[in-house]
């Protein structure tokens, strides 16, 4: 049995308080890591072999290597707590029941990188997550972790929260930067990285929550032992939220390379009502989607890509047979159709259309013709658009044609549904 | 920017170009057109359209060697992204290839189209913008054919959304690329427009009150690639291919913006050729591709009514509509009695040829000639004007840049946007005026000063440069010890290029003449005097008042006393009778040449219609002492007559040998007889080099096709030191400042939109238009128990007129401010006293 790492403390009662933190080896970390110098911090999270939470998964010591060594330039961390993946709910569980992990990890972070100053954005729905990051900071201010002189290092730490306003596209790091700053979630052009140009110009790191949840135990454990954990390429542990047609959905932190089935089977106690199950998205709803046949495919960045899909956010979305896979990709390229920032045209309108024709095809007005400009249209949209959310949204479409292309035909030759759900709107 | 040159291929051509620029930018100068919708070489990528989405190979760098890896036959081994890369925001590198025609990019392209289209209304056969639209072209280059979507699927919106009142949004057609956002912010720094929502929703919107509350706002309809933003003045008045284009040039201010006036013969205006529209001209030396507003809506009064039409004669106290022959046979009569006694009086509202004809009369009659003008300083601009081959534009890092006594965005808004442009590219601009004014936030000095002291603060600069400080009067003698003269002084001398642009606001005529020799002794003694990119720069109130001073012509310094003496005077151009109701204008004689019934012209024995510029040709001289011509757009009405021409024939009459009937003729002749015009004729004003950015062409970095400059760019003028000449430096007598004996100092001042006769005809300015107010500082208004809103008395001298009183904190103590050209007849700084006449009680 995988002891559990990030998730060790939440639950606990009165997890989220620093009292609790402090009682089981909290803030340890800090006080280690601050008589390092960031050279060796960088290289302990190099060989960890951390790559990030947040989807993307690159590397995080690399993230932190880049950052500007000149001292005499401000630097910043900015913490992206806008969890709005669709199935994701792994970050939220992490600021409501255990925020001082995290604020920990920003802490070395920001000293590593020379950071004074540290935001984390927020996603504004996250009403008890708002609070209790508040309440964190102000206690860690209290004890002396954050503020001027942090436990007698001479290292100061500036820290507040920023309430996102509701847009998916603030996920995506240069989006959240502008939104801290005031101005619409747009993603920005890139280069420059943020870490040459971010917030208010200045080099910015920006991390998941997750990814910096890990940190305090890399440097508490040292890099070899969280290096052990996970398969070549995905080292650590990763929490997977499932949700979907289980009987018990939920989050389960196991390792990364814990094969999907022992997951939804082991420890999300298989499919509700004994269904068979028909489709997993492995990562969050961007993530294209795998069938019964991949239930051996580990979770791990490089053996997802090698069946066609992603690790994401390691959100498992499972839907049993009874399940309309015209319906599922109607509905998540709605949301993305809705969240689209309209700056670039290929998101903006293509996302509509493609949407359009789902609608069209699940309501069986669909043409024989539709399955192919769906087709077409999801490749135009992908690699176009300005940025990743592009082909994040033709996935659920095109993926689903790929598995499920017989459902698709089914609603275009009986103008009904093969699973035998009826349209709900 | 580094010198560094950077050589890439697309397709197939190789390019050379300096480092930083953009594929788009590179392909544009190897003749291959990449299509654009969002970009725009004047304003900073954003990526967003991806309709210039390219194939992009880099050579493959080995890592140890830090050498390009070769293939076996030499070559460069090239790797391809597999991604299109955007051509506006991917920067060019060594040995980079570029794709612009595989299969690859040009169904990319096609799924832009097709995607733009399904949310376009095609509504291209009542649109503003069919014929000159990019999104018609490019679609027409590189759309598909036909849609496979569905029509009912677009979307229903506004089609007649008013921004503000001069631009309307049609929100179906806007394919959001944003320049007309971007233009306001990054450009003019107006930010009064912006989006609204996200996704499809994604709409503009204007934040202002008044909407789309800026000056530049009609050019955001020229760079919008599709017909959504349009102007009130054109909308639905024309289809592009129906109309014909004449260049001219901008009649509103000195910068001498080149325009192209669009005309149409139209059965609305009873078969009548008129102009529909006017769009900038490409000029990089002047306005780049850019003009204000009032440029653009302000030509309404050459297609007036109320022009005069006729020869007038009074006859028993009447002026009543007589024959040419007849006009011209009695005021040659008159003016060959008047012989010395002939007073001419014009404006630098008349071309080159035009002030050369009128001094040529004058001359041979023995009379004399005044030019009518507040502003002086004309002759050292001649001497050590902005020098030949300068542009505006080449000013940047190390260079440093004096406005002084003149608010730029007001008075001359191109030359506001050209300085701030250098500012932004790190020129040092010293921004010296009483009162903050719109340049000042780009300004690295900020000099306040009290008006009067203008001539004494830049003396005093050049005191603090030096040892020697000759006494200045008792209100300056101490400023050259100030921190912020010092330090701007310093900045100034220690600049590599220096160009000095000087106003007249609270500068009366006679203290502009010390202005100008005070910045000539200060670009003299620093060495920024005769030398491409230095120089001065006259903010003149008229197009043509650096002509009139090159031709010839002098403000009298007591024009009262002058026309007093007078017998006869020929009045061209001007109202000094409307200007200044006191003035003694009753000579013996009076003849009074224009395109209105002024004042002046009613107080006239004879007055003689002229035309406007758009019936007619001529030339201009610019502040910056550019030579421009302007063609005739729509045909001359039938009994009006270019100035020159009326001048010539009453020359013929006289015996004076002067060409009457070719502007350019008169144009060779003044090449003959004015040295710094030699060699200039209406060929050498007609050509037209090849400009960067190339505006035509396929892609159309640029709604519009009229804007490409065929017709000429100008020649500047040699100033007195380029032409080999000494200038030497002398000491202006500063005048004594202003008695106020308890009362203000009214200053003039100039808002762009007044109510000036070349103006006031253009109706949809009105709700812009300055009123007759008063603006005073709220402790003053307290001190002359003044109120917001009250109206006010006001007496200078013998003139007095009414005013609304506006508090204005950034208006100096001391001193109440008045527009000009609003129906206040105020025409230099004077004392005034204040009564409230009338108080509103409405808030």
């Amino acid at each position: 049995m995988f002891e559990p790492v990030l998730t060790r403390n939440i639950h606990r009662p009165n997890s989220e308080k620093i009292y609790t933190y402090l009682a089981h080896g909290g803030y340890e970390a800090v006080r280690l890591a601050l008589k390092k110098s960031p050279e060796e911090l960088i290289d302990m999270v190099k060989r960890s072999g951390l790559r990030g939470r947040g989807g993307a998964g690159f590397p995080a010591g690399k993230k932190w290597e880049y950052m500007p060594k000149d001292p005499r330039i401000p630097k910043i961390v900015a913490v992206n707590t806008d969890e709005g993946e669709p199935g994701t709910f792994k970050d939220r569980e992490l600021v409501e029941r255990d925020p001082h992990q995290v604020i920990e990890g920003v802490i070395i972070a920001s000293y590593t990188v020379g950071a004074r100053r540290a935001y984390v954005y927020i996603r504004g729905e996250f009403f008890l997550g708002v609070k209790r990051w508040i309440k964190a900071i102000a206690d860690a201010y209290e004890h002396g972790f954050l503020g001027k002189n942090i436990l007698g290092s001479g290292f100061d730490l500036e820290m507040s929260v920023h309430r996102g306003a509701g847009a998916y596209i603030c996920g995506e790091e240069t989006a959240m930067l502008e939104s801290l700053e005031g101005k619409p979630g747009n993603p920005r052009l890139k280069p420059p990285y943020p870490a040459q140009v971010g917030l208010f110009g200045l080099p910015t790191l920006v991390h998941n929550i997750e990814t910096l949840a890990c940190i305090p135990h890399i440097i508490l454990r040292g890099p070899e032992w969280f290096a052990s954990i996970g398969t070549a390429e995905s080292k650590g542990p990763k929490i997977f939220s499932v949700s979907g047609h289980v009987n018990k959905p939920g989050n389960y932190e196991l390792p990364l390379g814990t094969t999907l089935r022992e997951i939804i089977y082991e420890h999300a106690g298989g499919i509700r009502g004994g269904k068979k199950l028909k489709a997993v998205i492995p990562g969050g709803a961007s993530t294209p989607v795998l069938t019964a046949e991949h239930l051996d495919v580990p979770m791990a960045f490089e053996t997802l890509a090698a069946v066609g899909s992603q690790l994401g956010t390691g959100a498992i979305i499972v839907m049993d047979e009874t399940t309309c896979m015209v319906e599922v990709a109607r509905r998540l390229t709605k949301f993305f159709a809705h969240e689209s920032c309209g700056r670039c045209v290929p998101c903006r309108l293509g996302s509509r259309r493609l949407y359009e024709i789902l609608e069209r095809i699940e309501c069986g007005q669909g043409k024989p013709a539709d399955l192919n400009l769906a087709l077409e249209l999801a490749q135009g949209i992908d690699g176009t658009t300005f940025c990743p959310m592009g082909s994040a949204l033709v996935n659920p479409a095109r993926s689903t044609i790929k598995q499920f292309r017989e459902e698709y035909e089914y609603h275009l030759t009986y103008k009904r549904c093969l699973a035998g759900n009826t349209h709900s709107g | 920017m580094t010198n560094k040159m950077i050589t890439l291929t697309i397709d197939g051509i190789q390019v050379t170009v300096p480092e930083g620029t953009n594929i788009v930018d590179a392909a544009k100068k190897a003749g291959i057109d990449i299509p654009v919708f969002c970009y725009h070489p004047k304003m900073k990528p954003v990526g967003m359209c991806r309709m210039c989405l390219v194939e992009v190979g880099r050579p493959v760098v080995d890592r140890n060697t830090g050498e390009f890896v070769r293939n076996e036959d030499g070559s460069l081994k090239i790797q391809f992204n597999p991604k299109l890369e955007t051509g506006c925001t991917t920067l060019v590198s060594e040995g980079m290839v570029v794709i612009n025609t595989s299969d690859k990019v040009k169904r990319g392209r096609k799924d832009i189209l097709e995607f733009l289209l399904t949310s376009h209304p095609l509504d291209c056969p009542i649109c503003d913008k069919g014929g000159e639209c990019p999104l018609q072209n490019l679609t027409m280059a590189h759309g598909p054919g036909t849609s496979r979507f569905l029509f009912d699927e677009k979307k229903h919106l506004l089609k007649h959304y008013p921004l503000g009142e001069l631009i309307y949004l049609d929100q179906e057609r806007c394919i959001q690329c944003g320049r007309c956002i971007r233009f306001q912010e990054e450009l003019v720094d107006d930010p009064v427009i912006g989006f609204s929502q996200r996704g499809r929703s994604l709409q503009i919107v204007t934040f202002s009150e008044p909407g789309f509350d800026s000056i530049f706002s009609g050019n955001t309809t020229d760079i919008c690639p599709v017909g959504a933003l349009t102007t009130a003045d054109f909308r639905f008045g024309a289809r592009p291919w129906e109309l014909n284009a004449a260049a001219s040039i901008c009649q509103q201010c000195a910068v001498g913006c080149n325009l192209t006036l669009n005309v149409r013969r139209e059965a609305a205006a009873g078969g009548k050729v008129v102009i529909k529209r006017v769009m900038p001209r490409q000029n990089e030396w002047v306005n780049e591709i850019w003009i204000c507003d009032k440029g653009r809506f302000g030509y309404h009064y050459t297609e007036a009514p109320e022009r005069l039409t006729q020869p007038l004669i009074r006859k028993e106290g009447e002026l009543v509509p007589v024959s040419w022959e007849e006009a011209l046979g009695f005021v040659a009569e008159r003016f060959r009695q008047a012989g010395k006694g002939l007073l001419t009086l014009a404006s630098g509202r008349l071309s080159n040829e035009d002030l050369f004809n009128l001094r040529k009369l004058s001359e041979g009659l023995g009379g004399k000639i005044a030019l009518y003008t507040q502003m002086s300083g004309g002759e050292q601009v001649m001497q050590v004007g902005l020098a030949k081959e300068s542009n505006l534009a080449e000013l940047g890092q190390g260079d440093a840049i004096l406005v002084i006594a003149s608010d730029l965005h007001q008075e001359a808004p191109i030359w506001w946007l050209r300085v701030k442009q250098a500012a932004e590219r790190g020129a040092t601009l010293i921004v010296a005026h009483p009162r903050p004014t719109r340049l000042e936030k780009f300004a690295k000095h900020v000099l306040r000063y009290r008006y009067g002291d203008e001539a004494g603060l830049l003396l005093a600069m050049l005191n603090s440069l030096s040892a020697k400080r000759p006494a200045l009067p008792e209100r300056v003698s101490t400023l050259w010890r100030d921190d912020q003269v010092q330090a701007a002084a310093k900045a100034f001398a220690e600049a590599q290029n220096a160009v000095i642009f000087f106003g007249n606001e609270g500068v009366g005529l006679q203290a502009s003449q010390a202005l100008a020799q005070a910045c000539l002794n200060l670009l003299l003694a620093t060495n920024h005097a005769g030398r491409p990119n230095n120089g001065l720069i006259p903010v003149w109130q008229r197009p043509n008042d650096q002509g009139a001073w090159e031709l010839g012509w002098r403000p009298l310094p007591n024009l009262d006393e002058a026309i007093s003496q007078a017998n006869a005077i020929y009045v061209v151009a001007c109202d000094p009778a409307g200007d200044n109701p006191t003035l003694p204008l009753t000579p013996d004689f009076l003849v009074v040449q224009d395109l209105f019934l002024t004042a002046t012209a009613k107080l006239a024995h004879v007055v003689l219609p002229a035309l406007p510029f758009t019936e007619r040709e001529g030339s201009l001289v610019n502040g910056e002492r550019r030579v421009q011509r302007y063609y005739p757009a729509v045909p001359p009405r039938p009994s009006a007559r270019a100035d020159f021409t009326i001048t010539g024939q009453l020359g013929k009459l006289l015996g004076i040998d002067l060409e009457d009937r070719l502007a350019s003729k008169v144009m060779l002749r003044i090449a003959a007889e004015v040295p710094a015009f030699s060699g200039i004729t209406y060929t050498a004003l007609a050509y037209a080099p090849e400009q960067w950015p190339i505006i035509g062409r396929e892609d159309l970095y640029y709604g519009g096709t009229t804007y490409e400059n065929k017709q000429g760019i100008g020649v500047q003028l040699p100033n007195a030191l380029q032409q080999g000449e000494q200038v030497t430096l002398t000491w202006p007598s500063l005048a004594q400042a202003t008695e106020i004996n308890g009362g203000l100092l009214a200053v003039p001042v100039t808002k762009l939109y007044d109510s000036g006769s070349t103006l006031v005809h253009s109706k949809l300015l009105d709700q812009r238009r300055v009123a007759a107010v008063l603006w005073i500082h709220p402790d003053e208004a307290a001190a002359h128990a003044v109120q917001e809103g009250d109206l006010v008395h006001l007496q200078f001298g013998e003139a007095s007129a009414m005013a609304t009183a506006i508090l204005d904190k950034t208006v100096p103590q001391g001193v109440i401010l008045l527009p000009r050209s609003a129906g206040i007849p105020l025409l230099e700084p004077c004392a005034a006293q204040l009564k409230v006449v009338e108080r509103s009680y409405e808030r």
